[in-house]
């Protein structure tokens, strides 16, 4: 197989191979390398996604799929519960995936459309020559190898360094992440709730899950992602671990559960990035910090990360200029489309952040569990502005928020 | 676990995962990585 490609995409996860689809699809010469044996392993993931992430991507193969979700139900501090059906509203519930299979089908299509796809294949470095990216070197089955293309898409992930190689800022700094810790568990029930499977559950609260929230995000048959995501802090015992298990023994029905995986990871929650690339390289996915603040959710968005991406490559190839300037234009079209929005989820989260549990209890009476969901969405911001404006010590958060 | 979530939030890229993690010359002991492992699985020691 040549070692010149087009585009080489370094990661396999929905940014990559998103970007790969697209751009075979377009034409181009496109490789993807991913250093896991096995594409979609570990899962660090909650793996729930909207439905409507499927007028992008087509329909999830059912094989995908582990339940089908029709809303949510969000516990304040005092225990209140907040339901929302989203179905009712005509809108499409979501799913909790299983990401070992939903990630190797999303890099089926992309063979299918023509990419050549190359696990097992460890990215170290950028290779740079006269001052530009020209490819990538690394290891493969534990030989060098050197691969050159035209334009490289760093889609590896929050915890690669490769994207910092390039010269972009793409630090998570410990502020602006979530470390999260999930067990995959059988054989649970949520205590007085029969019906539990059809919703996604999120308990929040200072003394829960400080500065983020706990999960139950279930899988069919009455297993679940049971996890947490806290800010860390440097208190030494308290751990995601810690509040994750102090949570279980408080919930007998989760905690007489089976635990058949255990998944760790830190997600970034903030930092969006202004600037995204450089000569030849672009950065995508959760490597460029495309997260949803308030929910940890990365899936939807480093699909479209990954497909404006592509979109932008592929413009790019046909003016044969892939200088920064030209790439730029993932910038302003990832600011445009995504980027807007996500900032004022942002926003909301560091308002969040800042209440104490008796304010969480105070807006769980003042606003809905749909409200909350258009909050998630970077939506209607002045509903949890006008909130928290019925309390004087809250003013400044809404002052925030305007 | 491996997660990887201390080479992320690493400010200096000391960090590399390879079968644990590794840290090279960079490494100012700042903790954070220690901080910030799910599991605390972490003691920087330097």
């Amino acid at each position: 197989m040549s070692e010149n490609f087009d585009v080489i995409i370094v990661g396999a996860g929905p940014a990559g191979s998103c970007a790969a689809r697209k751009m075979a699809e377009a034409g181009l010469n496109v490789m993807v390398y991913d250093r896991r044996a096995e594409l979609g392993t570990p899962v660090r993931c909650g793996e729930g996604i909207n439905g409507n992430a499927e007028e992008v991507i087509g329909n999830i193969p059912h094989r995908a799929i582990c339940a089908r979700i029709i809303g949510g139900r969000i516990y304040a501090p005092n225990g209140r519960m907040l339901e929302a059906d989203v179905t009712k509203t005509g809108q499409k519930g979501g799913y909790v995936l299983d990401r070992k299979v939903f990630d190797k089908w999303l890099a089926r299509e992309a063979a299918r459309a023509g990419a050549f796809i190359q696990a097992n294949t460890l990215v170290t470095d950028l290779l740079v020559e006269n001052g530009r990216i020209t490819g990538v070197k690394g290891k493969r089955w534990g030989d060098p190898f050197e691969a050159r293309a035209k334009a490289v898409v760093c889609a590896t992930g929050a915890e690669s360094r490769l994207g910092a190689q390039s010269g972009l800022k793409t630090h998570c700094s410990m502020q602006l992440v979530d470390t999260c810790i999930q067990y995959e568990m059988s054989d649970i029930e949520i205590e007085g709730q029969s019906d539990w499977e059809k919703f996604l559950h999120l308990w929040v609260g200072n003394k829960l899950a400080p500065r983020g929230y706990y999960w139950v995000f279930p899988k069919g048959d009455g297993s679940a992602n049971v996890g947490i995501g806290i800010v860390p802090s440097n208190e030494r015992e308290k751990s995601a671990l810690y509040y994750h298990e102090k949570f279980l023994d408080s919930h007998p029905g989760l905690r007489n559960g089976r635990i058949l995986e255990v998944k760790g990871g830190v997600v970034p929650v903030g930092g969006l990035m202004q600037d995204m690339v450089v000569d030849n390289f672009v950065l995508c996915g959760e490597a460029a910090h495309h997260v949803n603040a308030i929910h940890g959710g990365g899936i939807k968005e480093a699909i479209f990360s990954g497909r404006i991406a592509a979109d932008v490559i592929i413009d790019c190839m046909q003016k044969n200029d892939l200088s920064k300037s030209a790439l730029s234009m993932f910038n302003l079209r990832w600011w445009e489309e995504r980027g807007r929005r996500l900032r004022s989820v942002e926003k909301v989260r560091e308002v969040f952040e800042k209440m104490t549990d008796d304010d969480f209890n105070m807006l769980a009476d003042a606003i809905t569990a749909e409200d909350v969901f258009d909050l998630a969405r970077g939506e209607k911001l002045s509903v949890l502005a006008k909130a928290l404006m019925k309390q004087p010590g809250l003013l400044g958060l809404a002052r925030h928020l305007i | 676990m491996k997660c990887g979530g201390c080479v992320a939030v690493c400010p200096f890229q000391a960090l590399e995962l390879v079968d644990f993690p590794e840290v090279d010359d960079r490494c100012t002991s700042c903790k954070i990585c220690e901080w910030t492992c799910p599991v605390r699985a972490i003691t920087v020691d330097k």
